[in-house]
């Protein structure tokens, strides 16, 4: 008992330096089924510190945008309950839409106006009058890098340029939660590193909470501080990337099959190995996991030579988010990703 | 308060991207003009049968090219709703304090605005042609109020629909399905009691007759007081149904996402 408590004391200092307060995003039992009884949301449950960067990770149709439209009052769940801000996302509605940003998967950016207008609009709409609000978007404009182009029309803006307006426009009012739904998909390489870096500064310099969607594992074991992997519309794990990795104990091992058919052959001689741990078969690729990788790969390939099943390519790794993920999914991260949309 | 202030905002951004489309513009204005040469020229010997009523067409004409512009204008005017919807715009502002209101309203307001000046002008160039109004300043304002109060329902219908539906096909299929067939089935084209009898029964209960029937009697020299008072009535409660419908129709779109 006295352990646990310690424990958990710990792991508070590390995620944030600020005092126990309110969680900034608490999401319980979260259900929500769309027409043609598409469960979208299975008793989705987490929560979110103040002033973290939390993750929503998981494939396509996983249910992460589902969770943000709930939490950020566009759309209503059919059973559970969600505080966003220390506020009820069904009952105080008005109040926590004046209390977070949004940031959505679709720009939300107005492309006949220009980026002035489309700021000032925004503005506006959360009550910002006069020099106040003149001041507030100049302001924006400038920090990122849209002060060139602000009168022009957003339809000539570039992908990243655009992006960065969408999160100037979902900052106007100062919210104390932002909410990102994959913030960085259809960007180009150097739009996204630039986007990671406004995130992570958002959250350190400025202190607000931000709960963002990803369907790239990179992104989140990046930027969140912690994270939930989302399957099938519930949360499967939980914790800091670097807990989620260090639950799975040594090295992970891939062996791409040469013939698919092998598959099952391949699983069942590799799984009397006492050296390979956590054997999971998707298609012809085998995943597992061994303490030491560099002595066990030998021991495997020549027990499936024996059993003459052929091996296209071998690789030993550390264990990455996608090695989490098969774990708790009971698929790989890609697999699912391409076939989740449902 | 807030409602007015938001109004406002909408209104404005739709004039101005309007503004910005002046292809647009040049098109919604040089589209009457055809109708009231083409329709004018077409239709000019129709006056010469019996129980007709007015004595020169273009007279007849140009309050029914007035109410069909405006018919058609705002029959479209859930297109703009689609766009937002694809672009996140509207997805952007309910997840945003504004006022639901405001939303349908920016853009009602701007069609009434636009149904004005449209109505003017058509009615200019109606007496180019040679029209005569005998009603006067008072018939061609009677004319625009009548246009308005067909241009804001038929608006928020459209818009409604665009919001329960958010496909750009079924707002087309379903204007396309509609806005002919409601001109065809009143007398903008053709003297009421010179249409068989059971498209008058239908006209009977068509908006674009209630309105086109009002303006042009407004516009006559004898104008019908209890006629147009009851068409307008007719159109005001209308206005207030749908007005209701299209905020309505934001509950069932968030309900549907």
């Amino acid at each position: 008992m006295i352990l646990v408590e310690t424990l958990n004391s710990v792991r508070h200092q590390s995620s944030s330096s600020s005092q126990p307060e309110l969680p900034a995003i608490e999401a319980r039992n979260l259900v929500k089924t769309y027409r043609g009884d598409v469960r979208a949301l299975d008793r989705l449950s987490f929560r979110v510190e103040a002033g973290a960067i939390f993750g929503l990770l998981g494939p396509n149709g996983a249910g992460k945008s589902t969770t943000v439209k709930i939490l950020t009052t566009l759309s209503r769940p059919d059973s559970g309950e969600a505080r966003v801000a220390g506020l009820d996302v069904l009952r105080d509605a008005e109040r926590v839409r004046h209390a977070i940003g949004c940031i959505g998967q679709k720009s939300g950016v107005d492309s006949e106006a220009t980026g002035r207008e489309n700021l000032t609009l925004q503005g506006r709409v959360y009550g910002l009058r006069g020099t106040e609000l003149k001041r507030r978007v100049a302001e924006l404009l400038e920090r990122f890098g849209l002060d060139q182009a602000a009168d022009r029309v957003t339809r000539t803006y570039s992908g990243g340029m655009q992006r960065r307006l969408d999160v100037a426009m979902g900052l106007v009012h100062h919210p104390s939660v932002l909410f990102m739904d994959e913030p960085t998909t259809g960007l180009d390489p150097e739009a996204r590193a630039d986007m990671w870096k406004e995130i992570a500064r958002l959250a350190r310099e400025e202190g607000i909470t931000i709960l963002l969607t990803t369907h790239y594992l990179e992104e989140a074991d990046r930027l969140a501080q912690r994270l939930a992997i989302v399957d099938r519309g519930r949360v499967v794990a939980e914790g800091s990337p670097e807990e989620l990795k260090s639950e799975l104990r040594g090295d992970t091992i891939h062996m791409e099959l040469a013939q698919a058919e092998d598959a099952s052959k391949a699983h069942s001689v590799l799984s009397r190995l006492e050296e390979l741990r956590e054997l999971v078969i998707d298609t012809r690729t085998l995943y597992a996991r061994a303490d030491r990788g560099a002595t066990t790969v030998p021991i495997a390939l020549a027990t499936l030579e024996s059993a003459g099943v052929k091996v296209a390519s071998v690789t030993v790794a550390r264990p990455s988010l996608d090695d989490v993920y098969l774990r708790y999914a009971g698929r790989s991260f890609r697999e699912a990703d391409q076939g989740g949309s449902r | 308060m807030r409602t007015l202030a938001h109004s406002f905002y909408m209104t404005l951004r739709h004039f101005r991207n309007l503004m910005r489309q002046p292809l647009y513009i040049a098109f919604t204005l040089v589209q009457p003009i055809i109708w009231l040469v083409l329709f004018g020229q077409l239709f000019k010997k129709v006056v010469l049968l019996p129980g007709f009523g007015a004595s020169a067409y273009v007279d007849f004409l140009t309050p029914g090219v007035v109410i069909m512009t405006v018919l058609f204008g705002a029959g479209w005017s859930g297109m703009g709703i689609i766009r937002d919807l694809d672009l996140g715009v509207m997805d952007r502002f309910l997840v945003s304090p504004v006022s639901r209101v405001a939303l349908i309203a920016g853009r009602l307001i701007q069609l009434a605005l636009i149904a004005v000046i449209q109505s003017v002008l058509i009615v200019a160039l109606g007496m180019i042609l040679g029209a005569r109004f005998p009603g006067g300043a008072r018939g061609v304002g009677l004319l625009i109020l009548c246009a308005v109060l067909l241009a804001v329902p038929i608006g928020a219908l459209s818009s409604a629909m665009a919001l329960v539906a958010r496909k750009e096909e079924t707002v087309i299929a379903a204007s396309n399905f509609i806005l002919l067939p409601l001109t065809f089935l009143s007398s903008v084209f053709m003297a009421q009691n010179l249409m068989p009898g059971w498209i008058q029964a239908v006209a009977r209960f068509n908006p674009v007759e209630w309105a086109v029937v009002a303006g042009r009697s407004a516009l006559s020299a004898h104008m019908n007081w209890p006629l147009v008072a009851t068409r307008i009535g007719l159109l005001v409660a209308l206005t207030i149904i749908t007005a209701g419908l299209a905020t309505r129709a934001f509950r069932i779109y968030q309900r549907s996402v």
